[in-house]
C-alpha cells in the first residue's frame, strides 16, 4: 500500500534545495497553494507530463521556485535527487523554472509578467481545440502584479469569457505599492474573485476547484507578513 | 493591379487558418479588417487582443505552447520593438515557433513620424538566437515564405512593406538569387530594395544579388559571387549595416571592403510619404546610384565604409 504523502514530506523536500534563500519567503509562500493544487485540485498524469488532456499550471512569477519543484518531485514528474543539485550547473533546476528541462513545468518564467498572457493564450488553445474540461492556473505574486503587462491579460480574459482560466495571487506583502482592494479590483474587470487563508488547505482546495460559467477566476490567497 | 503585402497577409494567412486547423491568429486592432472572414468562421483561433501589444505576443506565445502555429501581426515598432522580452523569452527562449508579421517598417507610413517609425526592427530580431528573418519583396514573395514557413517549428519574423519589386522570386530562408553579373562589385539588395537597386546599377558592371532572407543569411552562395577580391555594397531596407556581420562572416578568409547604403543611423524628424523618405535619405534610384558610384570611383563610401581583412 502506498504511503500517502502530504505537505510536511514536501517541505522536507524543499530543504534539500537550498542556495536560494533570498527567495526563501517568496517560495513558502507558495508551498500551500501549489500542493493543494497538485494533490487536489489539477489533473496532471506525472508520468504523461504533456498529455493533452491534463490541466496546465503556469508559476508566473518564477521566483523562488524551491516550493514547485519539491511540490514536482513529490508527485513523481522528476527524481527527488534532483533537489540535492538545485542551482548547480548542469543541474534542470535552476532559480527560475524552465519548460525545456524540466519535466512538467508548462512555461519558462521569471521576468515578471509574462506567464498571465501565456495562460490567456493557453486558455485560448484549450477552447480551440474543445478541451472544455482542461482548466489553466496561472500564479502571480502580489508584486508581480504591479506589471502593466498582468492588467493587460487580465482585461483580455474576460472581454473573452475565459471560465476555463484561474489566477492564484500569493498575497505575501511584498508589493511596495497597495494593492489592495483585492476583490473589488478584480470585480471591476469583470473577473469572480475569493479571498482566501493562503495556508488553509480547505479553503485553498474549495477556492481552487470553482470555476464560474462565464468568465475568470481569481483566488487571492493571503499570507499574512511574518507567517511566509 | 498589384495586390499591396498587408491585403495578402489577410489573403494568405485567411487561407492558412481555413486549410490547417492548428493555424491561430492574433491581431491586436491593426489589420483587422483584413482578416473579417476568418474572424467570423474561426472565432476561437482568430483573435483580436485590443491595444495591448505585450499581450498580444504572449497569448501568440501561449497558443504556440499548445502545439498551434500562430501567426501575431501588428506594426513593426509595437511588434518587435514594445514587446520585444515578450518575443525574447515567450517564444525565442521558450524554443517555440512562431510568424510575427509586420506592418510599417522602416517609414511606410511616413505621415505619422518618428513615433511609428522602425528602421531598427531587424537589428533587434537579429538578436534573438535562431530566429529568421525575412523581407519579401512583393506581395507574390510575401505568399510563398509565410505558407513556406508558418509551421517550421522556428520563430520567423516576416517584415512587409509598402515598396514592392516589379518581379517575384521563389523566395525562401537562407536562399538568394543572382539577378546581374558583373566584376566591380557585388551589390546585395534586401527586400524592396531590389526594383530601384537594378535602376540605379545600370550600365554599371556589377554584380547584383537578391535577398528576402536576411537569417538564415545564404552565406555560401554570396562568397561564391563575390569571388577573389571583392567589393561589396549592400543596399538595406533597415539600418545600416545591419546586415555587415553576415557579409563579413562569408567572406572571412578574404580581404574585402564593404559599404552599405540604408536607413542611415538617426531618428527621422520629417513628416511626407514614403518616396519622400526615400529620396530624402537617399534610398531612391537616384540616391542609390549616387552613393554606388562614388563607391566605386575612390573605393569607399565615406563613413559607412568599412574594410576587413584577415
Amino acid at each position: 500500500m502506498a504511503i500517502r504523502i502530504g505537505v510536511d514530506d514536501v517541505r522536507a523536500l524543499m530543504a534539500r534545495a537550498t542556495g536560494d534563500e533570498k527567495h526563501d519567503e517568496s517560495s513558502t509562500s507558495t508551498l500551500d497553494a501549489i500542493w493543494v493544487l497538485y494533490d487536489r485540485v489539477l489533473r496532471i498524469d506525472p508520468s504523461a507530463p504533456r498529455d493533452e488532456a491534463r490541466d496546465r499550471f503556469i508559476l508566473s512569477k518564477g521566483h523562488g521556485p524551491s516550493a514547485y519543484y519539491a511540490v514536482l518531485a513529490a508527485m513523481g514528474f522528476f527524481a527527488e535527487e534532483l533537489l540535492d543539485g538545485f542551482l548547480e550547473h548542469g543541474n534542470p533546476l535552476g532559480s527560475h523554472p524552465d519548460r525545456n528541462q524540466v519535466p512538467g513545468v508548462e512555461a519558462s518564467t521569471g521576468s515578471l509578467g509574462h506567464g498571465l498572457a501565456l495562460g490567456v493564450g493557453t486558455a485560448l488553445a484549450l477552447r480551440a481545440k474543445a478541451l472544455h474540461e482542461q482548466r489553466v492556473v496561472v500564479l502571480c505574486g502580489d508584486a508581480e502584479l504591479n506589471e502593466g503587462s498582468n492588467w493587460e491579460a487580465i482585461m483580455l480574459a474576460s472581454h473573452l469569457r475565459l471560465s476555463n482560466l484561474t489566477l492564484l495571487v500569493i498575497d505575501n506583502h511584498s508589493s511596495e505599492l497597495s494593492m489592495d482592494p483585492w476583490l473589488e479590483r478584480f470585480a471591476s474587470f469583470g473577473w469572480s474573485a475569493v479571498a482566501v487563508d493562503g495556508h488553509d488547505h480547505a479553503a485553498l482546495e474549495g477556492a481552487l476547484a470553482a470555476r464560474s460559467d462565464d468568465g475568470p477566476n481569481a483566488v487571492v490567497a493571503d499570507i499574512p507578513e511574518g507567517e511566509w | 493591379v498589384v495586390t499591396d503585402m498587408r491585403t495578402q497577409l489577410g489573403r494568405t494567412a485567411s487561407d492558412l487558418v481555413e486549410s490547417d486547423p492548428r493555424v491561430a491568429v492574433v491581431l491586436a486592432e491593426i489589420s483587422v479588417d483584413r482578416f473579417a472572414r476568418v474572424m467570423r468562421s474561426a472565432p476561437d483561433r482568430v483573435i483580436n487582443v485590443g491595444i495591448m501589444e505585450q499581450t498580444l505576443v504572449g497569448v501568440g506565445a501561449g497558443f504556440a505552447m499548445e502545439g498551434f502555429h500562430t501567426i501575431v501581426h501588428t506594426m513593426a515598432p509595437f511588434l518587435v520593438e514594445r514587446p520585444f522580452e515578450q518575443v525574447k523569452l515567450d517564444f525565442g527562449y521558450q524554443g517555440l515557433g512562431g510568424t510575427l508579421v509586420s506592418v510599417g517598417a522602416p517609414y511606410d507610413y511616413g505621415t505619422e513620424g518618428g513615433t511609428h517609425h522602425a528602421p531598427g526592427d531587424v537589428a533587434l530580431m537579429l538578436t534573438v538566437p535562431g530566429s529568421e528573418v525575412l523581407v519579401p519583396g512583393c506581395a507574390a514573395e510575401l505568399d510563398t515564405v509565410l505558407r513556406g514557413t508558418y509551421a517550421n517549428g522556428r520563430l520567423t519574423y516576416l517584415r512587409t512593406s509598402v515598396a514592392q519589386n516589379d518581379e517575384a522570386f521563389d523566395v525562401a530562408p537562407g536562399r538568394a538569387h543572382v539577378i546581374r553579373r558583373g566584376a566591380r562589385a557585388t551589390v546585395v539588395a534586401v527586400g524592396p530594395m531590389l526594383t530601384r537597386t537594378l535602376a540605379a546599377t545600370e550600365g554599371l558592371d556589377v554584380t547584383v544579388l537578391y535577398t528576402a532572407s536576411v537569417a538564415p543569411f545564404d552565406a555560401e552562395g554570396f562568397a561564391a559571387v563575390a569571388g577573389d577580391d571583392p567589393s561589396v555594397i549592400a543596399v538595406e531596407p533597415f539600418y545600416e549595416g545591419t546586415l555587415t556581420p553576415a557579409l563579413t562572416d562569408a567572406l572571412r578568409h578574404v580581404p574585402s571592403r564593404f559599404a552599405s547604403i540604408g536607413v542611415p543611423r538617426r531618428f527621422i524628424t520629417t513628416y511626407g510619404t514614403l518616396e519622400e523618405h526615400d529620396h530624402e535619405l537617399g534610398l531612391d534610384a537616384a540616391g542609390i546610384r549616387h552613393r554606388v558610384a562614388s563607391i566605386l570611383e575612390d573605393g569607399s563610401s565615406g563613413a559607412s565604409s568599412r574594410r576587413a581583412s584577415t
